[in-house]
């Protein structure tokens, strides 16, 4: 089975990377981008009957710093 | 005095730090490898080098905040031992829970590698008992994700504590309240992005790092 981990800043937590893409894209004329937030998709090949709590458990000890991170799991089939 | 320098893979200011170790305490620190269990008996000071550990991958120090030998950084932090985490250092020590906050991307997005001008916020701990209280001092930095971040509350509580080292006194990474080194609730463990390891002789340009290994020296002895 799969499962994808979006990690993503928790709101209000400065995001220099994403502001700079922001003006990037204004740059490149795009117009009516109000914000932009930059995140990391991390996909895990996983043990058939991995339970949400053991993936909850990697994204607290390694795969998020829950200081400045949020982190939402997906499963895919 | 016994001190130990953690050596992960990419430290690259592990070597750095045992010379200026070794100028002021006159013993040469054991070089402990990550994958090692255990700190040599009766080490008295840990220091935690600059570098990019595991190539920064993930986050900056979240993988070498993992390795086996940190369990045991994190055992003698609990017993009191000093430690001190310099750069990369400071990043593993954060994300090892040894200290609050985290180190972000510097808010310029560069890589800033240059001497900045400290103060002194605290004088009173085991670092910086040599140093005057608001003294200004010259300290290179160079990083990429030196902006220290952690939320209001936290923040409070570290200038409400004394337990903020020191601050830039000019803009460098976007720190909050410019934070440049903080120390944890027991006062044995110091993080800080500055290298006052490459400020020890006068060869360097510059002695303002020196006193806090000697203030060290003094505390530990």
């Amino acid at each position: 089975m799969k499962a994808r981990v979006f990690v993503t800043l928790k709101p209000g937590v400065l995001d220099p990377q994403g502001k700079a893409i922001h003006h990037a894209l204004e740059g490149l004329g795009f117009e009516g981008v109000n914000d932009v937030r930059a995140g990391k998709l991390i996909e895990l090949e996983l043990a058939d009957g991995t339970s949400d709590d053991a993936i909850a458990d990697m994204c607290r000890k390694l795969l998020a710093n829950t200081v400045i991170e949020n982190f939402k799991i997906e499963r895919a089939a | 005095m016994s001190s130990a320098v953690i050596v992960f893979p990419g430290s690259n200011c592990d070597r750095d730090l045992a010379t200026a170790i070794k100028l002021v305490t006159g013993k040469a620190p054991a070089m402990v490898w990550h994958r090692d269990p255990d700190l040599p008996e009766g080490t008295d000071f840990i220091a935690v080098p600059g570098g990019f550990s595991y190539g920064d991958y993930l986050r900056s120090g979240a993988m070498a905040a993992r390795s086996p030998i940190m369990r045991a950084v994190a055992d003698a932090a609990g017993k009191g031992t000093p430690v001190l985490g310099i750069c990369n250092g400071f990043q593993v020590l954060t994300e090892a829970g040894l200290l609050p906050g985290a180190l972000m991307r510097n808010a310029g997005l560069h890589f800033v590698c240059r001497t900045v001008g400290l103060k002194v916020d605290n004088s009173q701990s085991i670092f910086t008992s040599a140093y005057q209280s608001a003294e200004d001092m010259a300290v290179p930095v160079a990083h990429h994700d030196g902006n220290f971040q952690a939320d209001a509350e936290t923040l409070d509580r570290l200038e409400g504590d004394g337990r903020v080292a020191f601050r830039y006194t000019e803009a460098v990474n976007g720190s909050a309240r410019n934070i440049a080194g903080i120390l944890n609730a027991q006062g044995n463990v110091l993080g800080m992005m500055p290298h006052p390891e490459r400020v020890v002789e006068d060869a360097h340009g510059g002695t303002d790092g020196r006193r806090l290994f000697e203030g060290l020296l003094e505390a530990v002895a």
